[in-house]
Formats: C-alpha cells, structure tokens, sequence
C-alpha cells in the first residue's frame, strides 16, 4: 500500500488517470458493459471544457500562493454572449466571433491584473470583484440576445474523428503546446520561478509583473474561447453556463498535481483529473443516485482523492 | 539608531484604523444619501442580515490565522440552516448532536489537512459539495421553520442600541479577548506567524489547527443558526454567497492569507462594511437591478483602493 | 577528556544521525560541564546545527544516548530539554513576526497563563534585554515584523534567557551574532562570560573564529558529521582552528592586491544614496571590486536594490551601463528556488542565451550547469539534484554561480558571505579576483571586515549615506568602525 502511495506521489498525475479508469470501470461494471464507449466519448468531450479553463488556472496557481482567478464563470458566461451575438447565427463570421469571445477574456484578464497590481489587491478578492462587475455586465449586455450558435459551429463543436470528439483531440494539441511553454520558455520558467519565491524571481532579473500579466491575460482568453466553445457545444449561451467551471478548474489543476503553494505544475495531470471527475460524475448518474447523494459522494472523494494523492505528512 | 527606526508606530496605527475608516466611509455616504436611515429603525432594517454576515467572517477569521482558506463556510451555513429549520425544531435533541458533531467534523478537517499537510483551498472545496449535498438531502425543498426561540432572539429590540449593533459589538469582543487577549489565542496567531518555532517551543501544532477549524465550525454553526432565526424557513442554497463575503470581510478588517495577522474588531467592522455596502447603499443610490451585482463589486474595489492607498500614503 | 572533572551538565555519546541514506553525524561524543563554554566550530554541513538539534530534543538520534545530569534519558523531546534546562536559539530566527516580543515571550513558556500573562511575559523579557543590552531601545508590546533584523535577534536571545517555571542550565548559541553589530554583539558575549562565572554553561556556535578563541573555554571542532578536536582554547589560535576545520590554508589573509590603477579604467557605475548630503557618491570602474562597508541595516543593501532595479539603462541619481545581477545573502528569502535542481537555480540568470529558436535547450542548459559545477566547485553527484540537498555553503556557491554564467558585467554582493564556513569564502574570493581580472565590476556589501582587504576601494555607509572612502592601502578596521559609529574626527 505505501509502496503504490510512493508510486502516485512521485507522480501526482498518474493517480487521477488511474482514478478516472477506476470510476470508468466501476460504470460498465454496473451497466454489464453496455455503452463504455459513448460513455468515454461523451466524457472526452466534457472534460474538454474543463482541460482548457484548467490549464489556465493551473498557470495562475502556479504563480504563487494566493494567486487565482475567480473570475472564470463571469468571464465564461460575458464571453459566450459576445461571440453569440458577433457571430448573429452567420457560419461566415465563426472567427471573427471567435476572435471576440478570446478578445473580450483577454480584456478581462487584463482588468483583473490590474486590480491586482495598481491597487494592491489580493488575486482572491480582485478577480471576485471583477467577477461580480462582469456579471451585471453580462445581465445587461444578454438581454434579448440571439443565444444560439451558428448550426456549421455547434457541428463542428460536436462533431468525431474516429469515436473522438474533434475538440477533444485539438485539445490534446494544446496541451502539448502548453507543456511546452511551461518547460522551455523564458514565459514558462518565469511562471515557475515566481510561483516559487517572488523576491527571488525579480533579483534573479526574471520580469515578475510582465510575467504575472501575461499570465492572468492568458487564462482569461482560455476562459473566453471556453465560453464560445460550451455555447457552440451546447446550442446555446447562458450567463450561468460557466458557473461550474470555478470549483472545477481548480479541482482539476489540484487534483492533476499543481502545487497551491506555487511553482509546480503539471499538464497531464489536467487531463487525468478532468476525465476522472467527469467519469465520476457519470457513473453518479447510472447508479441514479440522488443530486444530494451525488453532491455528497463527489465532494467526498475529491477531499479522498487529495489526502491520497496531494499530501505530505506534515514535519519531518 | 538603526535606519528603520524612524517607522516604529505608525505601522500599526494605520493597520487598526482602516477598517474604521472604510465603515465610517459607507455611513456618510448612507447618511448623506438618507438622512432618515441613521435611526433606530433604520439600523435594524439596513442590518437585517449582518449578524450572520459577521458570525461567517468570524469563522473565516479562525481559519485564516491559521494561513488557511476555508471554501466550505457557506455551504456549511446552509446545512446548519437546513438542520435548525427541520430536526432542531422536531427534536431538538437530535438537532443539537448534528451540529455538535457537524462542529467536530470541523476540528477533524483541521487535524486531516494538518496530518497530511493538504492544501486547505482543495479540502474546503470538495467538503462544500458535502455539506451542501448533505443540505440538499435533509431539505430537498425550501421551507422547514425554524424554532420558536431562535426567532424570539434574532428579533430582540433593546433600548437604544439596535440588536445587530449590540450583537457586532458582543461579538467583536468575544473574538477580541479568545485570540487577542487570551495566551492560547497567542499561540493561535504564533502558529500563523511561525509554525515551526511554535513546534520548537513544545506546542502541539495538531491540537491548533484544530481548535481553529473547531472554532470555525462553531461560529459557523452560529451564523447558520442566526440567518435561519431571521430568515424563518430554510433552504439548501441559502449560504451560497457567505463564503466570499466572509474572506471580503476579513481582508476589509485588515487582515492578511498569510502570517496570521488578522485583527477580529477590525473584521467585524469589515463585515458591517460589507453588510451596509451591499444592500441599503445601493437601494438609496437607485442602482438599477441589472447593476446591482456590478455596484457590490464597485465598492469592494473602491474601499480596498482607498485602503491601498493611504496605506501607501503613510509607508 | 578535559570536562570529566567537573559535573557534566549534558552529554552525548556515540550519537549518530541519518536522514534517509545520508549520514549527517558519525557517532559524536560531546559533553559539557557547569560553568563552561564550548565553542563549537565546523564548515557549513559539518553537523553542528544537526548536533544542536539533537541536544535540544529538536530531532531524535539514530544511535547513541543523550545523558542528562549524569541520567541517560530513554525518550528525548524539546519538552523534556526544556524541563531539564537545554535551550537553543536557532540559527534561523525562530519569533513570530506578527506577535509582539512580549507574546514571543509567551509563546516561548507554557507556563505564561492565566490573567495578567500579557504584563508578566513583558516584564520577563523587559528585565533580560536591559541586563543583556543596555539602551536597546526595545518596546515589548511592538510588533516583531516591525523591528528591524538586528533588534529581532536580540529578542530573540534575550526571551532565550527568561525563567519561569523551567531551570536555566545549558544555552546553545548558534550563530547569535549573525545580525548584530559588533557593540550588541560584545554586550551578548560580555553577558555570556557572566553568565559562566555564575555556573551556567553554553555551547557557542558562530563562524567568527575571533568570538570563539575569545570567549570560550573549550573548543570542539566537527567535520564530516565527527568531532575532530576537543581541547582548552588556550591550546588553540587561528591557523590551528582552521586547520582542524579542514580548510586549505592558503592566501587566507596576504591577500594579494587584485592590481587594478584606479581611474585608469573607465567609470561603470555612479550612484548617490537616497538622502545623501553633498556630492558623495559611489563610482566604481571596470574590473574594480568596491566594497561597501559600515553597521548593517545603514542603506548598503538599499543602494545595491537601487542599482539592480536601474538596470541596465541606469536612471535617477544612478548612471551604469550594461546589466547587472546580484548575489542575494539572504538565500532562503532572496535566492533559493527551492522546488527546483541545481542546474535549473544556476541556469534561471542566463535563460535567454540558452535558447535555440525560441524554446530554452536542455542540451545547452546542462552544459552551462555542468562548467560551473567544476568552475566553482559545487559538491554534489548530480547537478539535476534538488538545491535544498546542497548545504548552506554549496547553496550559496550556487547562487554566485547563478550571477557569474549571467552576462552581466556589474556583480552587485548582497552581504552573500553570511553563515559560510572559511574554505567556501576562500574559493569564492578566488573566483572574484579572477573574474575582476576578466574585466567584470563588483560592488560587494560586507559585514565582514576582513573581507573589505579585498577590495581596491572601501565606501562606508551610515545613516543611509556614504560618510567615508578608503582606498585599499588607508583601510584599516579601526577606520571603518570609526566612520561607521560616529562622525568623524
């Protein structure tokens, strides 16, 4: 037993997929092997969503203690409403509503660093602020909005190559591309010196705040383009669409093995932990269980998850 | 004689003041918007909800002393809610033990993210879908009513001084003396400040954290036990909003994530900000409801710049 | 042995340490008697602090006993320590910053409750500051995160003195000078010495071979986890102590002159302190070392910030050329990357030339890692080890290698010299002379004196300006602290 804890503790990551994997099983199990592969396909493409709000949350984490962006869900449901309406149901304008939807998370990215920066608040306090404003925002600007996507983008949103959704695969692209920012740029190693001692980034002449704005700018326009792809996805905007991608996307990050304390972080583990809470969600689902139960069981095994996964114990 | 001398002083004048200057800030503007609010009455209604506004900073201030986040607080108020609105007003017995044991639960959570060294914003995170899942399971349906005498106290009338006044003031120092005046309470800050001095010097940090997370379930469990008092039935969903409201109202009170420096009177000045700020600032402003939300965020920003900026004026 | 005579006040035989594989003490036998002081010296990862930690009950041993008032004891905790009369004040400042000194205080004595602690811990600590430093200007109700660095250690010593309920027998000291200035530290040692004619022992633990041969009674050398010496310090002088340490003794204190014509060179740096009063100003020319010297916390490392943060255009009161890095002397605050490799702590100053295309190149990247490591001497199998496996000294090593791969021309000392055992200095100076020899400028900030023979130009602070300039053949100690106490003249 403390052997397989070592195994998983020396990386983070592999666990979520193992739990995802478990979880999976676990449903076909129950279902006596019908539809384990719907079921998989289904979750990619769930998950999808999660991976890309997760990874920019993961930057922003990694960033440091305190450091998060609480403004996701605003920024998700403002977002999707823009590219909505800059897309007025018009295939031909898919990108340049695209362009919007990342545009307007970018600006929101922006704004939150800037709260944080030229008033000195703490990211907790100043993306939850900015969060509320995006709200109103997204209230006034969503009345009697076109909400629907253009019918060739909601295709395209859900539409497979080979049993795997589209979004999904061009996901796994980014994620590469992502880990390859982290790892082998001045941007990526920026992030993870910061994240690991700020005082020593800035005497080690890492640019701290050209680091930290880049940063919070780059999740927003994640959080943008996920607002205009869940739109697409599910056929249509909402400003509550993204309401579960706040706890989510830093369960993800957590769970996949970034560091709360700062300056580690991990791509893979992104994937695992969002497939294995989608897939837990899931099989919640088959075995009927009741929303309440459902809530319960999940929160649980989060909390189970990272007393496995996440820990040290304390002193030496 | 040595160069940061000169600095001895104003520091810590300028940390106790803010919060007062933040809450003195909304009041003029309150009164010079209503002259009428600032009566009796006017506090009562205006203040409506702060008591349970502040019993939830309280129990975030706990937890913060002790570097930690706790995401779960207004999910957990919600439950307690839901607990008081059913079992506490059928049999109050079984009531009481569920949150008793609801409060141990808390000082457990302590003891876990201690033993294994997690990361409280995750623990906290995932123990909210539990108690709201465990909300939703005791009252699947808003209603349920809460018990006669908590409705009797929560609508108290003194003379002079409205209730809500009288109960921050009570509450302020209560909180003031457990860990400003108390010398465990300075071994709750140290803990803070230098967990592995406080280690050295032969105090168990175990034991702490979860005196802090067990304090944190109880006001907790009293800002539940409040709102539902106030409220009169329950409903699953009736904490959502507390959680962040309680770290506002912390870090308004001149309290910090890291280090332990929190200042209890001053976070309960925060919370009454906070409480006046969100609600009858606005009304008596006229702001539309589309904004509303927007104008909650606009002040925070607003106060948390004003703070910033004296602060930067008197470094 | 030398202490068998008296009444051994505490003890440890054969004591061995492990953490995991690496053995960090090889079976130590140490004992100190009542009224005694023991110096104990060693390089950086000698084992003295992890020795200390064991006395104190901080850490359990792996073997051997620890024997207390002629009782071995069977469990072993702070607690106990403390019951039996150990105490230790840490080499990190172990008060809690956000507490006043009376609530450290509190904090220190399990026994400080009940009504009126927050009066009696003040009062405690109130008496032992006036009796350790006379006008030291201490309030014990400010806040510790308001005091400055070298106020915070006198707290510190002073609440390490303080009884309540628990006898006082043995004090270990360990590196309790390495804040203050030289009259605080006097007046601690002065203390200590008094202390020890009452009959109280102490173990003293500093890397300033004067303080030990001054005021100890007996010397205890460790290297490699071992003790190496154990004899009167009468036996001892300087050469003896470093010898035993094991440090090659050479050029330890002819140094030569580094060679360098003033104002033969060009200028490379100009900067007037914040606050400076008439036109003094620090000038510095290629291939110089300049020191800066004068009482800690005086504005040396203020203006050091100033240069680094006007870099590389220079700007304000400031004029330089070309980029600068600094070597940070509070390592765990201002250096260290602690979750990160060796290779990765040294290669994050020079990131941009170890790029190909637009991606940072491992291959690259390992071979910079790889010719520091032999340049500098970092002792370690593998430099893709974590950082925090090195010791203080390697770590430090590491952090000069960081600002010497860089392209930097100006090299900005923050004091890095702090807490490093004799042989690491010695092979660090080498390395400075040559690469000032190369062309490159140093400004170095030092609270060591000796250090300043190194530098072909001395600029004292005080008060956050410049008060005195000696150039390398005026310097002598007694100007420095001259300038650095009083106007002069």
């Amino acid at each position: 037993m403390t052997r397989v804890a070592d195994m998983f503790s020396e990386r983070p990551w592999a666990l979520s997929f193992f739990g995802a994997v478990l979880v999976w099983l676990a449903s076909i199990a129950f279902t006596g092997g019908m539809g384990g592969g719907d079921m998989l396909t289904s979750a990619m493409a769930l998950a999808t969503f999660m991976v890309i709000v997760g990874v920019g949350q993961m930057f922003v984490i990694t960033l440091g203690p305190g450091n998060v962006d609480l403004s996701l869900p605003a920024n998700i449901g403002l977002s999707s409403a823009v590219a909505m309406k800059v897309m007025n149901n018009d295939d031909s304008l898919v990108a340049v509503g695209l362009l919007a939807a990342a545009g307007s998370g970018f600006a929101i990215g922006i704004a939150n660093y800037l709260l944080i920066r030229a008033l000195r608040i703490p990211p907790i306090i100043a993306t939850l602020s900015a969060s509320f404003i995006i709200q109103s925002i997204a209230i006034s600007y969503g009345r009697g909005l076109q909400i629907k996507p253009p019918d060739g983008f909601a295709d395209f949103a859900n539409a497979q190559l080979l049993g795997l959704p589209v979004l999904a695969l061009g996901t796994i692209l980014f994620t590469i591309a992502a880990a390859i920012l982290l790892q082998r740029t001045l941007f990526g190693r920026g992030v993870l010196a910061t994240g690991q001692n700020m005082n020593a980034a800035h005497l080690a002449g890492v640019p701290v705040e050209r680091i930290r704005t880049i940063t919070y700018a780059m999740c927003g326009l994640l959080g943008g383009l996920n607002g205009a792809l869940l739109a697409a996805y599910f056929r249509g905007a909402s400003n509550d669409l993204g309401s579960e991608y706040l706890l989510a996307s830093i369960a993800v990050a957590v769970i996949g093995g970034t560091s709360v304390a700062g300056g580690k972080a991990n791509l893979p583990g992104i994937w695992g932990a969002s497939l294995f809470l989608v897939l837990l969600l899931t099989m919640l689902n088959t075995f009927g269980a009741s929303p309440g139960v459902r809530m319960v069981l999940s929160g649980a095994i989060i909390v189970g998850v990272i007393t496995i996964a996440g820990g040290r114990p304390s002193g030496r | 004689m040595e160069a940061s001398a000169p600095r001895f002083g104003v520091a810590p004048l300028a940390r106790t003041l803010l919060p007062a200057f933040s809450l003195a800030l909304v009041l003029a503007a309150i009164a010079t918007l209503n002259p009428f609010a600032i009566s009796y009455m006017g506090f009562n209604l205006m203040l409506n909800l702060a008591i349970p506004i502040i019993l939830a900073t309280m129990a975030q201030l706990f937890v913060i002393t002790g570097n930690d986040l706790d995401l779960s607080i207004g999910s957990f108020i919600g439950f307690v809610c839901c607990v008081a609105a059913t079992w506490l007003t059928t049999d109050p017995l079984l009531g009481a033990g569920i949150l008793l044991g609801s409060i141990i639960v808390y000082a457990l959570l302590g003891a876990l993210i201690h033993w294994r060294n997690l990361p409280s914003i995750v623990v906290t995170l995932g123990m909210s879908f539990v108690w709201q899942g465990l909300a939703v399971l005791v009252l699947p349906d808003p209603g349920g009513a809460a018990p006669e005498w908590l409705m009797t106290l929560m609508g108290f009338q003194p003379y002079f001084i409205p209730f809500p006044i009288l109960a921050a003031i009570v509450v302020a120092a209560v909180t003031h003396f457990l860990l400003m005046g108390t010398s465990y309470g300075a071994i709750l800050r140290a803990s803070g400040g230098n967990a592995a001095a406080v280690a050295r010097a032969g105090w168990s940090l175990l034991r702490i954290k979860m005196a802090l997370f067990a304090l944190a379930g109880l006001f907790g469990a009293l800002s539940g036990l409040a709102l539902i008092g106030i409220t009169t039935s329950g409903d699953a969903n009736i904490g959502s909003g507390y959680t962040l409201l309680a770290i506002a109202g912390v870090i308004l009170g001149g309290g910090e994530f890291v280090g332990g420096r929190v200042s209890p009177i001053g976070a309960v000045m925060g919370a009454l900000t906070l409480s006046l700020a969100s609600s009858s600032l606005l009304t008596f402003m006229q702001v539309p409801p589309d904004w509303q939300v927007a104008a909650n965020g606009a002040i925070l920003i607003i106060v948390l710049a004003a703070r910033a900026l004296i602060n930067r004026r008197k470094a | 042995m030398a202490s068998s005579l008296a009444p051994s006040v505490a003890s440890l035989n054969g004591v061995e340490k492990y953490f995991g594989a690496v053995r960090a003490l090889a079976g130590v036998d140490l004992g100190v008697a009542r009224g005694e002081c023991v110096g104990l010296v060693g390089h950086n990862g000698a084992g003295k602090s992890t020795l200390m930690n064991v006395l104190a009950g901080v850490l359990a041993p792996s073997e051997g006993r620890v024997m207390v008032a002629g009782q071995a004891q069977a469990t072993w905790s702070t607690r106990l320590a403390r019951a039996l009369g150990i105490r230790c004040v840490f080499q990190e400042l172990s008060l809690c910053p956000n507490l006043t000194v009376a609530e450290n205080t509190r904090v220190f004595h399990t026994a400080l409750r009940g009504f009126g602690w927050r009066r009696r811990a003040a009062n405690l600590v109130q008496e032992k500051l006036d009796e350790i430093f006379p006008g030291h200007g201490i309030n014990p109700s400010t806040l510790v995160q308001d005091l400055s660095i070298g106020r915070r250690q006198m707290a510190e010593v002073a609440r390490a003195f303080t009884v309540t309920d628990e006898p006082l027998a043995l004090v270990i000291l360990d590196e309790p000078t390495s804040s203050l200035d030289a009259r605080t530290a006097g007046q601690l040692l002065s203390y200590m010495r008094r202390r020890v004619a009452e009959g109280m022992s102490f173990i003293l633990i500093s890397h300033m071979l004067g303080e030990i041969l001054g005021n100890s009674d007996r010397i205890v050398v460790m290297r490699d986890g071992r003790t190496v010496a154990d004899d009167m310090a009468a036996h001892f002088n300087r050469d003896r102590l470093v010898a035993e340490m094991g440090g090659d003794n050479h050029a330890a204190h002819d140094a030569s002159p580094f060679g360098v014509v003033r104002a033969a060179r060009p200028v490379c740096v100009r900067a007037r302190p914040r606050g400076q009063n008439g036109d003094s100003e620090l000038v510095a020319h290629k291939g110089e070392i300049i020191g800066l010297a004068g009482l800690s916390g005086h504005g040396q490392t203020e203006l050091l910030r100033a240069i680094f943060d006007a870099a590389p255009k220079g700007g304000g009161s400031i004029t330089l050329d070309g980029p600068v890095s600094l070597v940070a002397g509070d390592r765990q605050s201002d250096g260290i990357f602690p979750s990160w490799s060796i290779a990765r702590n040294i290669t994050v100053g020079s990131l941009k030339a170890l790029k190909q295309g637009a991606l940072i190149s491992p291959a690259r990247e390992k071979e910079m890692a790889q010719r520091w490591q032999q340049r500098i001497r970092i002792k370690t199998p593998d430099m893709d080890n974590p950082i925090l496996s090195l010791s203080g000294g390697n770590q430090q090593k590491a952090l000069f290698a960081r600002a010497l791969a860089s392209d930097a021309q100006i090299i900005l000392m923050d004091d890095p010299m702090r807490g490093v055992d004799i042989s690491t200095k010695l092979e660090v100076y080498d390395i400075i002379r040559q690469e000032a020899a190369k062309g490159r400028t140093f400004l170095w900030y030092t609270t060591e004196t000796e250090e300043l023979l190194y530098c072909d130009h001395t600029y004292v602070f005080r008060n956050g300006m410049i008060v005195a300039q000696l150039a390398r053949g005026e310097l002598t100690e007694e100007k420095v602290i001259q300038s650095s106490f009083h106007e002069a003249g």
